[in-house]
């Protein structure tokens, strides 16, 4: 089979491969990469367990084609740590107990990042809004909501 | 009253635990947040194989002929696996606590009994190149009547759907088709009653649908064991299971889980394990076999179905005096462990009511729908909707509040259960209490008074006469009424003695007594 050369930007690293042709994203963070901190749970862009960020921008990375993120910047979670901290969403996940199984967790922590990224000071209604093309089957919504507004509010305290 | 063996591991023990109330810190939450939690899928073993199934595209079909030729031939194909290349082909799970027989198949061989079900197991050099392979099996059906019904399931001349079973029903100690409770004479509470409520009640499958599908790699390991990253939720249980079906001792295994992406009782049937060790024991690489969505939802089995028809008699005042409950349990094609949700549903016969007279048939039922598994209280959920919908009927019927109604049947400390047992450590009534008051729902004095702890036992202790049936299997209830009200005929039944309506010091009610327990003490 063919093989196309790729080079982007992974969690700041320039990375460059060959991928197969129809390859997807999340099987070159995954199996190529290693990063396994985006999850598969649909394949099918249901879920929201792949959830990356694009040039800033929340995608799901099950139903990206790999070739289509050619000199951009691909960030996971394995990327949103500042040295040996966590990152203010993190954080407030971890106090929150806004994770149970923690499958969807990676994937809720990029949506929630690609809102704060844009909206620092989100209302509830938008964090529902970002967070709404993922899946918690553990019903845990309502924590998760609550920590992306206090992760919010802890960075305009600390601003 | 239950007895704690404290002595056994007295030097482990703390009685002085003081977590409720406060906030502990989950030990896997830094993993979760940071994503390195390592779930079954995270591990990349060298030179890793890719298991992918075959399915019955059938409800329930003969299999004249499965032609794998084209697919061994598949660029990328290593390895075919058919039933015969199954040790123990015939399993079922609770056979490792000695009940209920093998019924079960790893991959079908002569017939397949639902849609979904596994037939052949194609293992590839990638994932793409083992769903390639596995569209190019062929298998010929010879199609037969399906039943998807419980009732239907019942009739004579139904389809039999697992030929274990051959009336399409788990049987019990080897004779008996269903459980059955018997506690007083319902016939006669019912004859006796105010009015008689006879209501359907139908609940849905359930998908557990976690977001993490079920999978697991297992990898050949040193002196000759393998090693099994799995999702499961019942790691032994499924270590056991393997080692059954591959008629190997279970210390060839070391599974690896305990990380699972969900589960909530959809994890427990060992539904990869055992192709993903079979194909890494014949072609000696790791082999990773998780299922797709798609595969989840048809395939991984739900919370089954239950069909539940509850008839009771209840007097004016709002006494229940007769319970009468007959339940289908919709296992699917296969056991799982449905035949364990039938027993958990007998037991909890009639709810938690002091009733004198209940009579309970729960059938364990064989259909061609994907086996069912455990959820979030199998066996209870289905019945409680059941039995909580008919108590908000019958109060409607009488005209009396509902959360009274529940409170004036509710069992108390000292009463007889319909199972022959002491009622011990009750709480309803104060579960209602606060209930209500959370709820801000109106509610008399003299209801929030009463306690599980007082007037139980006594005349509610005994055990009433119950007639003895005769071996001959009785026919259906002939009654089918579906208006109610009988009018009174004749003389009530000896109903348990009224709750009494004497106040208690009102400082100790049990409203109080449990919102202590929430540091909210609201009178």
């Amino acid at each position: 089979m063919t093989k196309t050369p790729l080079q982007f930007r992974h969690n700041g690293r320039e990375v460059a491969l060959f991928v197969d042709g129809g390859t997807n994203l999340l099987v070159v963070l995954r199996e190529m990469l290693g990063d396994v901190t985006p999850k598969f749970g649909c394949g099918q862009g249901g879920c929201g367990a792949c959830t990356v960020l694009i040039d800033g921008e929340a995608h799901l990375s099950c139903l990206t084609l790999a070739e289509t993120v050619e000199g951009r910047a691909v960030e996971t979670l394995d990327g949103i740590k500042t040295g040996p901290n966590l990152h203010p969403l993190q954080q407030a996940f971890a106090e929150g107990f806004a994770a149970q199984c923690g499958y969807c967790t990676p994937g809720m922590l990029m949506a929630a990042k690609a809102l704060l990224d844009r909206i620092p000071q989100p209302s509830r209604e938008q964090v529902v809004e970002a967070i709404s093309g993922n899946i918690c089957r553990c019903t845990g919504y309502e924590p998760i909501i609550n920590a992306v507004l206090a992760a919010a509010a802890s960075r305009r305290a600390s601003a | 009253m239950l007895e704690l063996r404290k002595d056994i591991f007295a030097d482990e023990r703390d009685d002085n635990l003081n977590e409720v109330g406060k906030g502990t810190q989950r030990q896997d939450m830094l993993g979760h947040v940071t994503g390195t939690s390592t779930y079954f899928n995270d591990h990349k073993l060298q030179g890793m194989l890719h298991l992918r199934v075959v399915r019955s595209a059938q409800p329930h079909a003969r299999l004249r002929r499965i032609d794998t030729s084209e697919a061994e031939r598949s660029e990328g194909v290593r390895r075919i696996i058919r039933g015969s290349d199954v040790p123990r082909n015939l399993n079922t799970l609770l056979s490792l606590i000695n009940f209920g027989k093998d019924d079960e198949p790893t991959l079908a061989v002569d017939k397949v009994r639902y849609r979904g079900e596994p037939i052949v197991a194609v293992v590839a050099e990638t994932p793409r190149a083992a769903a390639e392979a596995a569209a190019k099996v062929r298998i010929d059906y010879e199609d037969l009547p399906a039943v998807f019904d419980v009732e239907e399931a019942l009739k004579p001349g139904a389809p039999t759907v697992n030929e274990t079973y051959p009336k399409n029903t788990f049987i019990y100690h080897e004779r008996y088709d269903h459980q059955k409770l018997r506690f007083g004479d319902v016939e006669r509470g019912l004859a006796q009653a105010d009015h008689v409520l006879e209501q359907r009640y139908q609940m849905s499958p359930i998908e557990h649908a976690p977001v993490e599908t079920n999978g697991s790699i297992a990898a050949p390991d040193t002196n000759g064991r393998y090693v099994v990253y799995t999702s499961t939720q019942a790691l032994f249980f499924s270590l056991d299971t393997c080692a059954k079906i591959l008629d190997l001792p279970s210390n060839t295994f070391h599974f690896i889980g305990g990380t699972v992406g969900g589960g909530f009782g959809g994890k427990v049937d060992t539904l990869t394990e055992p192709l993903a060790i079979l194909a890494a024991m014949l072609t000696g690489r790791p082999v990773r076999y998780v299922l797709g969505r798609e595969e989840e939802m048809q395939f991984g089995p739900p919370r089954g179905a239950e069909r539940i028809y509850i008839k009771d008699g209840v007097m004016r005042d709002g006494r229940i005096v007769a319970r009468q409950i007959r339940g289908y349990f919709d296992s699917g094609a296969y056991t799982r462990l449905s035949s364990y949700a039938v027993v958990k549903c007998a037991a909890h016969l009639p709810g938690p009511y002091t009733i004198p007279n209940v009579h309970g048939d729960i059938y364990c039922v064989f259909t061609n729908r994907t086996p069912a598994t455990a959820m979030r209280g199998f066996g209870i959920t289905g019945i409680d909707f059941a039995l909580e919908c008919q108590m908000d009927k019958l109060a409607h019927l009488i005209g009396m509040d509902p959360m009274e109604f529940r409170i004036l049947n509710a069992y108390r400390d000292g009463d007889m259960k319909a199972h022959r047992r002491e009622a011990k450590n009750t709480a309803l009534i104060e579960c209602v209490q606060v209930a209500a008051e959370k709820a801000k729902w109106p509610m008399r004095e003299e209801f929030r008074r009463m306690s599980s702890r007082k007037d139980g036992g006594g005349a509610r202790a005994a055990v009433p006469s119950t007639p003895r049936e005769t071996a001959a299997t009785r026919p259906a209830p002939a009654q089918q009424r579906t208006s109610y009200d009988r009018g009174l005929s004749s003389p009530p039944l000896e109903p348990p003695p009224p709750p009494p309506q004497s106040p208690a010091p009102s400082s100790s009610h049990g409203a109080t007594r449990f919102s202590s327990v929430f540091g909210t003490r609201r009178r």
